[in-house]
């Protein structure tokens, strides 16, 4: 796919690969063999009907494609962008042998795109109204995806985000060079059209409780709030001015679009000498984020080696081409700061990888005596997150696990509290759009039976 | 939107009162808590305290002083006018138990964020002395809405053109000296609260302050916020932003909040060309 050069790109916010034309959309669909046991419907978590939908891209049936793509799964635009396709459908593409999949990703985001651009608008059917209430808190993958199942079957719908704006991680995680905020815009603007009310300034468990939702009359809850507590290494020095997680980061830059300071009124950071802690899509991210505001010299500094970064391949060739360098089997034991408590460095410890961990990854292990210094001006610390317990605090009859997250049935999303369900990142930890939006559709099958049926 | 539904000015409009009607918030606020309002699309989250609410009329009240971009850009709204969003109640509300002689003392703003503190500490039956401060007579807020809460109610001005010339922490000494106090609550400026943390821990007396970092979201979710207490790292929107004022670290504090201050004065500057132009 064509992209933009990557001494432009690292320096603006515009949206990196820029899409297929026709002509090379059908040039690539044309190379799927149409396999009778499709590989890649296997490795896809909702089952995309993947020869189906290119089936018809070949054909030039473009509204064919994206009805297809949409029985399965509603955010095509945003899933082609963004899943892991190298471990998911494209490493199952029986091509994938051969070394060149069929770019199943690119295919979803071209169809879904093309749609933006020329489709009818025109909307599907909703079934006929049952007068049944469903209140979805967040309004993240998981939470679209069970309001848009959910309103389509006649029900009415209502999200609660805390947030000013609807998206969840897809507005204030993942930067606009990778997923344009206008595509989400878009797809919940879509969902509102079908009727789904969205209230946004909602922090539920402060402003109002699971309970009050049932007395003022819902019949059903969800809760989607992610995964969005920042996990810190817990390290001395760790307050210096110039240390940030990678939440704040991110959500400076793209949701209140500091990048834009002073025509905006939040600021960022600026640092010229950049260190990201991690090697998931949040380190990419924000290290690519550092770039882009004016770095001279970004690091990523992970534990562990290039080959257990769980970052998407893509976003690690992409960072590479920009230019961030990496520093792999090194942690941070000490932030060093200046006397105004700024940050000017961190000591760090050279690793080495020992027996395999619960993850089935090599442990990393520290080699005694390899302290070193790493100057540095600003830190980004992405090294993980866990459940935020500001809404679970709130609802003591519902069951949690050893870490917080909500206790659900991973088939139904049942929670042990009657009526309400939760998926995505607040039951599985931080894990993929698709699978948020996966667990969402399957709670929003079990809701609707409970809504016909009863719990 | 969040209507404006009532406004003042204060000491000559440095400091703005706005009662706002936003009522799924007020039916849930208790003293302490503290709301985030955004003016407009592009505007900042800003953290102000509630200094009252009224369920029945499901209004909130906030106090500010103007200092930045933000405050200033707020100090234009007019009653009719409203915020574009405000989230909250955020953060625990105060802890309120009756335990006999409670001093409060608020220093500038902070007495708009004191004031309900103090109302409810006297309700449940507390004897309330309050110390309240300023630099100088112009820039003392709530002097009469404070005097009503408190039991018996001493002033401090900095320059001594009201009151007993000199600091709050003064009169708060003369006090400790003289009675039976089982409470302090202090809330002000970082400085003030690290010294009336400093007295009321020679005389071993319980201390709560209100922590002001800069935040973002206000719902534990970046960090922003990061306080230490007692050598521990907590977030003030989830876990205050009252702590135990012995355990503050405040040198820290006042170190986080001058992050932004390069660029919050160049976003100022330019929006006050931009304002005294038009
Ligand atoms: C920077 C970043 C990059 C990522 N990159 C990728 C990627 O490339 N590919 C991929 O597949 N995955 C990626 N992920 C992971 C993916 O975004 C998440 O797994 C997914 O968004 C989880 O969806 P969710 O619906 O469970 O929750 P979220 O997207 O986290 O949404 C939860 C929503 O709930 C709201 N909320 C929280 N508490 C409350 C409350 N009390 N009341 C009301 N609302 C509340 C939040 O404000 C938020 O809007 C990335 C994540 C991050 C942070
Ligand atoms: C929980 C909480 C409750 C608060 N309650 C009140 C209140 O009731 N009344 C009131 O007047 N103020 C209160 N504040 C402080 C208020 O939020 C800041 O004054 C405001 O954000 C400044 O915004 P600005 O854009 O006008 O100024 P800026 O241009 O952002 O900053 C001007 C100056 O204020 C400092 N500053 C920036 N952000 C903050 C902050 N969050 N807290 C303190 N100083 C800051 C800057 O370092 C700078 O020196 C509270 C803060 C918190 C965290
Ligand atoms: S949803 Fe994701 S995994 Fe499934 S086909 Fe699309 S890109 Fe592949
Ligand atoms: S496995 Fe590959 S070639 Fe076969 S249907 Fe799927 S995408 Fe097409
Ligand atoms: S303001 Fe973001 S965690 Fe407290």
């Amino acid at each position: 796919m064509p992209e933009q050069k990557p001494e432009i790109r690292k320096r603006n916010f515009n949206e990196v690969p820029l899409g297929y034309t026709f002509e090379l959309a059908q040039k690539e669909a044309s190379r799927c063999l149409q396999c009778k046991k499709p590989g890649c419907v296997e490795g896809c978590p909702v089952a995309v009907d993947i020869p189906g939908f290119i089936n018809f891209i070949t054909k030039g049936d473009m509204t064919g494609s994206i009805r297809n793509l949409w029985s399965r799964n509603s955010l095509p635009a945003v899933c082609g962008r963004v899943c892991p396709q190298e471990i998911q459908c494209e490493q199952r593409c029986i091509l994938a042998k051969r070394g060149d999949p069929v770019a199943v990703g690119h295919l979803e985001r071209f169809s879904a795109d093309y749609e933006r651009a020329y489709g009818t608008g025109e909307l599907p059917p909703n079934a006929p109204a049952t007068g049944k209430k469903v209140a979805v808190i967040g309004s993240g993958p998981s939470g679209l995806t069970v309001s848009g199942d959910l309103v389509a079957l006649g029900h009415r719908v209502t999200v609660l985000e805390a947030f000013h704006k609807p998206g969840g991680v897809l507005v204030y995680g993942i930067p606009e060079f990778r997923l344009p905020k206008e595509i989400v815009t878009q797809e919940v603007h879509f969902l509102e059209r079908l009727g789904v009310e969205v209230k946004c300034n909602m922090v539920a468990g402060n402003t109002v409780s699971i309970d009050e939702l049932f007395e003022s009359g819902y019949d059903a809850v969800y809760i989607g709030v992610g995964a969005g507590l920042p996990r810190f290494m817990i390290i001395p020095g760790e307050n210096l001015v110039g240390i940030l997680s990678a939440n704040e980061y991110l959500t400076r830059a793209n949701l209140m679009k500091a990048y834009k300071f002073p025509e905006v009124d939040t600021p960022i950071p600026h640092g010229k000498n950049v260190v990201v802690l991690g090697a998931g899509n949040v380190a990419m991210d924000s290290a690519r984020t550092a770039l882009r505001l004016g770095a001279d010299k970004v690091r990523i500094v992970y534990r562990r080696s290039r080959k257990e970064m769980p970052a998407r391949i893509a976003e690690i060739h992409h960072a590479e081409e920009e230019g961030i360098e990496f520093f792999f089997l090194t942690t941070p034991v000490k932030y060093l700061g200046d006397e105004k408590g700024r940050l000017t460095g961190m000591a760090c410890l050279k690793m080495e990888l020992g027996e395999p961990d619960e993850s089935g990854r090599q442990r990393p292990i520290p080699i005694p005596g390899s302290e070193f210094e790493l100057q540095c001006d600003f830190c980004v610390v992405a090294v993980g997150s866990g459940a935020n317990p500001l809404l679970t605090n709130a609802t003591k009859d519902m069951k949690l696990n050893q870490w917080g997250y909500i206790v659900a049935d991973p088939e139904t999303g049942k929670t042990t509290k009657k009526g309400v369900w939760a998926g995505g990142d607040i039951v599985t930890g931080a894990a993929t759009v698709i699978l948020a939006m996966g667990a969402g559709r399957k709670a929003a099958d079990s809701i609707h039976k409970y809504l016909t049926w009863g719990w | 939107m969040f209507k404006i539904v009532r406004r003042e000015e204060m000491t000559g409009g440095t400091v703005i009162l706005n009662e706002i009607a936003a009522p799924l918030i007020a039916r849930k606020a208790k003293p302490g808590q503290f709301v985030i309002l955004k003016a407009n699309e592009d505007g900042e989250r800003v953290p102000l305290t509630m200094a009252d609410s009224d369920p029945e009329k499901g209004t909130i009240t906030v106090i500010y002083m103007v200092v930045g971009k933000s405050t200033a850009l707020f100090k234009t709204l007019a009653v009719g006018d409203g915020y574009q969003d405000i989230i909250g109640p955020l953060g625990k509300p105060t802890h309120l138990e009756k335990v006999g002689t409670v001093v409060c003392v608020g220093g500038g703003t902070g007495i708009a964020v004191l004031h309900p503190i103090t109302r409810a500490l006297k309700e449940i039956g507390n004897h309330v002395i309050s110390i309240i401060g300023a630099r100088t007579k112009d820039l003392l807020i709530l002097e009469n809405q404070m005097r009503k809460v408190s039991h018996d109610l001493r002033i401090s001005t900095d320059d001594g053109s009201y009151g007993h010339h000199g600091f709050v922490t003064e009169v708060l000494k003369e006090i400790l000296e003289n009675e039976d106090v089982k409470q302090v609550v202090a809330i002000g400026p970082v400085p003030m609260m690290k010294f009336v943390s400093k007295i009321t821990a020679e005389y071993h007396i319980p201390t709560f302050v209100s922590l002001n970092p800069i935040m973002v979201d206000g719902t534990g979710m970046c960090g922003g916020c990061r306080v230490s207490i007692d050598g521990k790292t907590k977030f003030a929107c989830v876990d205050g932003p009252e702590f135990d004022g012995h355990k503050v670290d405040y040198d820290e504090l006042m170190r986080r909040l001058q992050a932004y201050c390069d660029e919050e004065t160049e976003c100022y500057e330019d929006y006050c060309t931009i304002r005294d132009a038009g």
